[in-house]
């Protein structure tokens, strides 16, 4: 079978400088890829680059084929067309992605309707209803109209996978959608992504550096370290046989339940 | 909502209530007898005592307010029997120096203010608004830096340099407008509106350049938001990430600010009018400060001070009205 979205040797350099440097990875539709790493290992610059999003002043090279289309050759309109309909993209800290101007329903609605144009304002709020009961949110007819400071933070990050959810997309790429979020919730959201691709069908990118996160939802793996892949597998292999000592030193920083009580381990300095 | 409404109409009434006192402390007990003023050269210590006694300055403090505050609301009579003056209400004193309520000589300057005042807020909202939405787009580049050196320009010039300047190069050498003439909009509205172009501008440069830094500033922190980069996630176009997600919220903390300065405004432009000859409310304190006339004084003082208080509260209440996250928590 063909990868969904295959990416081969993709670079993201500021200034000539490479945060992300020949990254190689490839997800299968309906297939659940975990990129762990620390912050600053370039793992959510390589999301942006899959986007097309990435900040000024960052360039980009090497190939992003989706769906038999390589990214990287579609001009910007193109390109809008994929952003939020096929491919879709759900942010770490879901209050400050969420504009506090508009009720949730006009933000998930005007998803929608960009891909849709003829599609009518009551069509685009019925769709928006739709995806806040998909996501479990309560009451999802009223809480429709509120806005995102009535919402509590794992609230606000359904209605962010709803937003993703109403164009029917085939990857979804998730930043780390738990980190702002409490640990109770963080659960919550990860079975919720794990239920949305087992319904829809959406192949799942998770972006994290919790690898007890990444353990739940994916199939595969690759891990990333000053903008390389340094680990790459099955979820399994790299859990049972970590081949890169920094995987290694990645899995000892995990506590566990049956641990003896001592220290917890710590990641070494780079320098 | 309600509640917040009363709240803020409940705070108001205050602040102005302590405006009043204060205004009148500083005027009434601080300042030179204004009976001694009034009398002139020719004066007995009978008359003043006589002058005093019809101005209520004999009586104790508390009294003197009281009365002030009830020819505010009811209105009041000065001196007794049949020379006894009624003012009524609401009445802000008599002015000795003009032998004209001060209500009416307020009331008659306001007009002109309120024009000199509207057109410089326009004037200032299109060009800060503009300027810095251009210098926004361009950030860096040689549009930006080239509006960042006017503003600094405008912001750092006096408005008496600019209004000479002006009238100089407008009027005298370019001879593009004509020399100001006293004319009724309703005689000739073509000649009152170029009688008002020198005030807006000279008004509006300082506000403008302010504005134009503030819209920059604005705009480019509100395009580096999470909820920009969610907009651009969502395939919208870039029209619509601008218009919707971008200029919204970095437009709307400029509008409310153009009220409270707008509103401060009509407290009068003391320089702007007087440099231009203009007979607003502004040129009646420059007026009343050089011949000393307390009660006329004290009363543009408190109107500027209505002005902003109410601007204040009226740009609250718009602002509620427009960010959802503001005032109502409290009612839901």
């Amino acid at each position: 079978m063909s990868d969904l979205l295959r990416v081969r040797d993709l670079t993201v350099a500021f200034h000539g400088k490479p945060v992300v440097d020949a990254v190689d990875f490839a997800v299968p539709p309906g297939g659940a890829l975990g990129i762990v790493g620390e912050s600053g290992s370039g793992k959510s610059m390589t999301s942006l680059a899959v986007m097309g999003l990435l900040p000024k002043g960052a360039t980009r090279a090497g190939h992003i084929e989706f769906d038999g289309t390589d990214l990287t050759t579609l001009n910007e309109r193109r390109m809008r067309a994929v952003r939020g309909d096929r491919i879709a993209m759900v942010f770490q800290d879901p209050l400050s992605s969420l504009n506090p101007y508009y009720t949730v329903g006009t933000q998930i609605a005007e998803a929608y309707r960009s891909h849709r144009s003829d599609v009518s304002r009551r069509a685009a709020r019925k769709a928006a209803i739709e995806a806040m009961e998909r996501v479990h949110i309560r009451d999802a007819a009223r809480r429709v109209d509120e806005y995102p400071h009535q919402f509590s933070g794992g609230m606000r990050q359904r209605v962010m996978i709803a937003m993703a959810l109403t164009t029917e997309p085939s990857l979804i790429i998730a930043d780390e959608p738990t980190t702002a979020l409490d640990v109770t919730v963080q659960a919550q959201i990860l079975d919720l992504l794990a239920e949305v691709r087992r319904d829809t069908g959406a192949a799942l990118i998770l972006i994290t550096h919790d690898l007890a996160v990444v353990s739940e939802v994916a199939d595969t793996l690759i891990v990333m370290r000053h903008g390389k892949v340094v680990e790459s597998g099955t979820a399994e292999q790299v859990f049972s046989d970590p081949r890169h000592p920094y995987t290694r030193a990645l899995l000892d920083a995990v506590p566990r339940i049956d641990d003896e009580i001592g220290e917890l381990q710590t990641l070494g300095g780079d320098t | 909502m309600t509640r917040y409404v009363v709240h803020r109409v409940l705070g108001m009434l205050l602040v102005l209530f302590l405006v009043c006192l204060f205004t009148y402390i500083i005027f009434f007990a601080l300042s030179p007898d204004p009976a001694v003023q009034i009398c002139g050269k020719n004066c007995t210590p009978e008359r003043i005592d006589q002058i005093r006694a019809n101005l209520g300055l004999t009586d104790p403090f508390l009294t003197q307010f009281l009365n002030f505050l009830q020819g505010l609301f009811l209105g009041r009579d000065y001196g007794g029997g049949p020379s006894a003056v009624h003012c009524p209400a609401p009445c802000l004193g008599y002015s000795f120096q003009t032998s004209q309520f001060v209500t009416d000589m307020v009331v008659q300057r306001l007009p002109v203010t309120a024009v000199v005042a509207l057109g410089a807020a326009v004037l200032w909202l299109v060009l800060g608004v503009i300027g810095g939405l251009l210098s926004a787009v361009r950030e860096g580049r040689f549009t930006d830096r080239f509006i960042a050196g006017l503003t600094l320009g405008g912001m750092s010039i006096p408005n008496y340099v600019l209004a000479l300047a002006l009238q100089y190069v407008l009027v005298v050498w370019l001879q593009w407008l004509p020399f100001p003439q006293a004319v009724r909009f309703a005689d000739d509205p073509g000649q009152w509106f170029l009688n008002f172009i020198m005030p807006w501008t000279v008004l509006a440069i300082g506000y403008a350049s302010s504005y134009t830094r503030l819209t920059r500033a604005n705009v480019i922190d509100t395009l580096d938001e999470n909820f920009v980069r969610t907009a651009k996630a969502k395939g919208l176009r870039p029209d619509l990430v601008w218009r919707r997600h971008a200029l919204r919220p970095a437009l709307t903390p400029i509008v409310t600010i153009a009220g409270m300065d707008f509103a401060g405004l009509l407290g009068g432009a003391l320089i702007t009018e007087t440099v231009f000859g203009i007979n607003g409310v502004g040129k009646l304190a420059a007026d009343s400060i050089t011949k000393n006339d307390q009660p006329v004084i004290m009363a543009v003082t408190l109107l500027a001070a209505f002005f902003v208080v109410v601007g204040n509260m009226a740009v609250d209440l718009v602002y509620s009205a427009i960010d959802p996250r503001v005032g109502k928590g409290a009612a839901s």
